[in-house]
């Protein structure tokens, strides 16, 4: 029964393929003239030079973190090619029309609605293919009651005076080893602002695909929801099946002010390589969200099944008195995949709570961390936190670990921490088999049994499509 | 519908069944019993194909059919059932929704309808009469934080669902107080038809006052010991097991 589970989890990945575009790139390296060339190719402001000079002097000072419970060989970054765009006559395409076929049957291919006429009603949808956005949809409908969803590069030539306000201002660009290289490098990525009292009108997506081999991907995100403000953005991954590793360093800054509310949710499926570990993506991302508002609101969804190592903490800082900030999390590892995933929460703010709920599911050879700190700050008067951490193990040979850390420097705090191990072993299978349910069903109704209070904050074509991934990812993996 | 010749089977490499002989006919109720690890569990398991458990050798035809041929998942919807003695919990799986799939998987087997999640509510409230399971049982995860008494009721109410053409109860009075045991003896009773048959593998004899069997087979060692009607069962309920032992061991030195 061993070769049940193991049938069920080693599906192969379906985005694996590799989109045959002629592309614009500058040779693998990193220097200051290659930051110089990004800069100048994006035809950026002096200030944002400097932004990425400055990040990179620093990083040049700094050293890779080597906390996390993933073993990896170290990247090569001179290796690595820091710009890369599928060429076109016009920087941006104006229209569908423009945009190069074979794009378009790859994100077609993907799923991804990037034709508005086609598109899942309610999704607008900015696309980044390597180090550039193609083309973003809705933007005009969104415009007419004040939202701005565009590029990152349209937005420091559109909207400088946002991007210079807040830029660096959730995740400074020397806050870790990877933000640092993120500042200095990055190339596209999605901004979006709600104004003063709007509630977005559908759900904002971006969609990131890495194409090119040698290419690290290196986006940034920021949003920014005004007074009152309110939005629920979600974000896709794939990249091709190659025998080397890609990295994917992004940094995503989420800032609400008084009563805004950002839902932030994401399907992470990166290549993760393959059965024995060949190729696949690091996935180094810093994801931080300010809730700098009074009774402001963030909440992270994600679910992270691809990556060859996944490195992440989304996290809140609550300084609003009365805000909130929550987790939900589902970390699925196979075969030889690492994870180490968590959150942080810090309450600063008066009667700030904060919500954790992690899911780790580890089969195959792989390792599943989750990684948490809750910090109660001085000031931080009845702050209240739930943490929730449950591990399951699918087979002999997975290992999942729960490292939590819990800093209260304010008595009145409330800090409630849970944690579970289980196992999908034989006795649970062969309870579903005896009732004619076939191991890979049996499978996916445990896993998504297990996952049901993360699925449940996800937008709904989000939740199908991450039930679905979940089952694929597993597919061969229990017996 | 189920005849069993000579099988043996191990665990881990140490033999547990050592030579079973056993003819089960539609319509008929079996009683196996035995001392604690005498191997009655070990039955039931190897029948339902439980991973464990290697099958070294003999045979088992179901309805015709090699039964070692078949998947566990292929024999229960073959209409093998198996009660077990310890339903596991499943956290987050609704019990509505796993008795929904299993019909359905069955119904699938069987060339019926499916029933939609209204049908299927329609359809369950229903079966649950038939073991006075109250309905928040339905939309509680499978089996979590379910009692003893609980959990054998839901057990009960699966093999309804399910309309097995062979019903393998596994202890289902362990756990059990008196009025449980009546009232899901009663059910098993009402369950029965000419075309299904049961095997009842029990420790205890006072289930068997309710769940009447024709036969009664003692198992002990791997080996059915002594075979006879339902006044074996009496007759073990006042004596114990140990004279069927000493019966079977004299006969074995003879």
């Amino acid at each position: 029964m061993s070769s049940t589970l193991n049938v069920v989890t080693s599906q192969e990945y379906k985005y694996g393929f590799v989109t045959d575009i002629e592309a614009d790139s500058v040779a693998p390296g990193l220097s200051e003239d290659v930051i110089r060339f990004i800069s100048a190719k994006k035809g950026e402001p002096d200030w944002l030079l400097e932004f990425r000079l400055k990040a990179y002097r620093h990083w040049l000072t700094m050293t890779e973190p080597e906390w996390a419970k993933v073993d990896y060989p170290r990247p090569d970054f001179q290796k690595i090619v820091y710009y890369s765009a599928p060429r076109a006559k016009a920087p941006k395409y104006a229209s569908m029309d423009e945009v190069d076929p074979e794009l378009k049957r790859t994100f077609e291919k993907l799923g991804v609605p990037i034709n508005e006429q086609a598109a899942l009603a309610g999704v607008a949808v900015d696309v980044v293919f390597d180090s550039v956005s193609v083309t973003t949809t809705y933007k005009e409908k969104l415009a007419g009651v004040g939202i701005i969803f565009c590029s990152f590069s349209e937005a420091v030539k559109e909207h400088p005076e946002l991007i210079k306000k807040y830029l660096g201002s959730v995740v400074p660009a020397a806050d870790n080893f990877y933000a640092a290289l993120n500042s200095a490098v990055f190339t596209d990525g999605s901004f979006v602002f709600i104004p003063k009292g709007v509630a977005c009108p559908m759900d904002l997506s971006t969609y990131f695909r890495i194409n090119n081999k040698e290419s690290g991907q290196f986006e940034r995100t920021l949003i920014v929801a005004e007074e009152g403000a309110s939005v629920s953005y979600l974000e896709g991954c794939t990249a091709p099946q190659f025998d080397t590793n890609q990295l994917h360093a992004a940094v995503v800054e989420l800032v609400a002010l008084d009563n805004a509310s950002i839902k932030y949710s994401t399907v992470q499926n990166w290549y993760a390589g393959d059965k024995n570990g060949v190729g696949g993506i690091f996935n180094f991302v810093t994801k931080r969200g300010l809730c700098k508002g009074k009774a402001s609101h963030i909440s992270w969804t994600q679910v992270e099944t691809g990556s060859a190592i996944t490195w992440k903490y989304p996290s809140c800082i609550l300084l609003g008195d009365d805000s909130v900030g929550e987790f939900y999390s589902v970390a699925l590892t196979n075969h030889k995949q690492q994870a180490d995933t968590g959150t942080k929460m810090v309450h600063i703010g008066r009667n700030t709570k904060s919500t954790i709920i992690s899911k780790g599911i580890s089969a195959g050879d792989s390792s599943n961390s989750y990684r948490g700190l809750v910090k109660v700050q001085p000031k931080a008067e009845g702050a209240r936190n739930f943490s929730q951490c449950d591990s399951m193990l699918i087979g002999q040979t997975s290992s999942a670990s729960t490292f939590p850390y819990i800093e209260v420097q304010n008595r009145s705090a409330k800090v409630e921490h849970e944690a579970t191990t289980s196992k999908i072993g034989e006795e649970q299978l062969f309870y579903f088999q005896q009732r004619g349910i076939p191991a890979e069903e049996a499978i996916s109704m445990i896993i998504n049994g297990f996952c049901k209070d993360v699925f449940r904050e996800l937008p709904m074509e989000f939740a199908v499509e991450a039930t679905k991934l979940l089952s694929l990812k597993l597919e061969g993996s229990v017996g | 519908m189920l005849s069993i010749k000579n099988l043996t089977a191990s665990i881990n490499g140490t033999p547990v069944l050592k030579g079973i002989d056993l003819q089960i006919n539609a319509g008929e109720v079996h009683a196996i019993m035995g001392p604690n690890g005498s191997g009655k569990s070990t039955l039931g398991k190897v029948l339902a194909g439980h991973p464990s458990y290697e099958v070294t050798g003999g045979e088992v035809l179901f309805e015709g059919q090699n039964l070692f041929d078949l998947e566990p998942d292929a024999r229960a919807r073959a209409g093998i059932f198996m009660g077990f003695q310890h339903p596991i919990e499943v956290p987050g799986v609704s019990n509505a929704s796993f008795l929904r799939l299993a019909y359905n998987k069955k119904a699938e087997a069987d060339g019926r309808d499916e029933l939609d999640p209204l049908e299927f509510d329609d359809f369950i409230h229903e079966k649950i009469k038939l073991v006075a399971m109250r309905e928040e049982f339905l939309d509680r995860s499978l089996n979590e934080g379910f009692s003893g008494g609980e959990k054998k009721r839901n057990e009960i109410l699966q093999m309804a669902v399910l309309e097995p053409k062979l019903a393998i109860l596994d202890e289902l009075d362990s756990g059990l107080d008196i009025d449980a045991l009546r009232v899901l003896g009663d059910a098993v009773n009402r369950l029965q038809r000419a075309d299904r048959a049961l095997l009842i593998i029990t420790h205890f004899p006072r289930i068997l006052e309710t769940i009447q069997p024709q036969f009664v087979h003692v198992l002990s060692g791997g080996r059915i010991l002594k075979s006879a009607g339902k006044e074996l069962a009496l007759e073990l309920e006042e004596r114990g097991y140990d004279w069927v032992l000493e019966e079977a061991a004299a006969g074995g030195a003879r």
